[in-house]
């Protein structure tokens, strides 16, 4: 396969607003990005069968009713349910950026896998204020989309609900039991690359052991909060004009990674 | 039926908007209020059971990690 025929879905719903980046991202690479609406596969216009890939990109999906990512995320694990439990059990990759984040948590595709079973919540900014700001990542460990990715990153975060929360009273059970499957792969850390153990602006959202991404645990899903497509050229960040050789910005590694395993995976 | 359902955060979780109108409700010298807790209220009407709505707070309305729900009936 050429990465030509790769055919990745940026799946769109009312209040997505990070989409056509996101496409365009993915086309720079190479690869065929579709911006699709989720009404079209719930009323069988589309199918899910006809991509490689999966990208649920940021937003405010549903004007983040109720709560983040809810109602998108209950639509697709109760409309599109079997389609997209399928998808996943073929190992075909699905990379949720912020909002996106927000919908895999929330339709239980994250930590683990399994539609329907929420096991996290993405609750409201720690600050108590829209995040808008460069953050510096750490990664934690290595997955199809995270190969590439330096081991210090920075990208942007904007975001109100991102401060990641886990079940009280099992919050260390569940972090040993993710981090022993290496499924905690980006977290905050400082602009050396020292964990920022909570520590604002370092950590943004006061997100539970700094964690700012999470893949399932073979590792074909990713969700996490910071924008990769706003890092994808160099010139795209903030102190661009102290570079004299702008190539391109840690959030492309994220995308190629995501094509790369597409390739590899379908030979 | 009308059903009122209260979301709030569950104990343990911290409440970033609680934690903000409790520093300002004490700058404007409410010195005696010692806690403040936000949640999100939804009025429900229609033809539907106390155990639909109890689904509709388990599927929607609230996240099981995050939020703790309270579901009263306000009229027959």
């Amino acid at each position: 396969m050429k990465p030509g025929e790769v055919r990745i879905l940026v799946l769109r719903s009312a209040g997505t607003n990070c989409d056509a980046e996101t496409a365009s991202a993915i086309a720079e690479l190479g690869a065929r990005a579709e911006v699709v609406h989720v009404n079209r596969f719930i009323r069988g216009r589309r199918s899910l069968e006809e991509f490689h890939g999966m990208v649920l990109p940021g937003g405010f999906s549903y004007g983040d009713r109720i709560r983040s990512g809810a109602v998108l995320a209950k639509l697709l694990s109760h409309r599109l349910r079997r389609e997209l439990q399928r998808f996943v059990d073929e190992g075909r990759p699905i990379l949720g950026i912020c909002n996106g984040f927000q919908v895999l948590v929330e339709s239980g595709l994250l930590p683990f896998g399994e539609v329907g079973q929420v096991k996290l919540a993405l609750a409201k900014n720690a600050s108590a204020r829209f995040e808008a700001r460069w953050v510096y990542l750490l990664k934690c460990s290595a997955t199809p989309f995270t190969g590439k990715l330096p081991r210090v990153s920075r990208m942007p975060v904007a975001n109100a609900e991102g401060r990641v929360v886990f079940p009280p009273g099992e919050e260390q059970s569940l972090l040993e039991e993710l981090e022993e499957s290496s499924q905690i792969v980006l977290r905050y850390c400082t602009r050396e690359g020292e964990p920022a153990r909570g520590d604002y602006p370092a950590n943004p959202c006061g997100s539970f052991a700094d964690i700012a991404g999470l893949a399932s645990p073979e590792g074909t899903i990713l969700g996490m909060m910071p924008h990769p497509e706003r890092a994808f050229y160099r010139y795209m960040y903030p102190d661009w004009t102290r570079d004299s050789a702008l190539g391109m910005g840690d959030g492309c590694a994220i995308f190629e990674g995501m094509l790369e395993h597409i390739l590899k995976s379908q030979g | 039926m009308k059903w009122e359902v209260r979301v709030a955060y569950k104990r343990g979780v911290q409440d970033p908007e609680g934690e903000t109108t409790l520093e300002a409700l004490r700058m404007l010298g409410f010195k005696g209020v010692k806690r403040v807790s936000t949640a999100k209220l939804f009025v429900i009407e229609g033809e539907c059971t106390r155990e639909e709505v109890e689904r509709m707070c388990r599927r929607l309305l609230a996240n099981p990690v995050s939020q703790d729900y309270e579901i009263r009936r306000l009229a027959p």
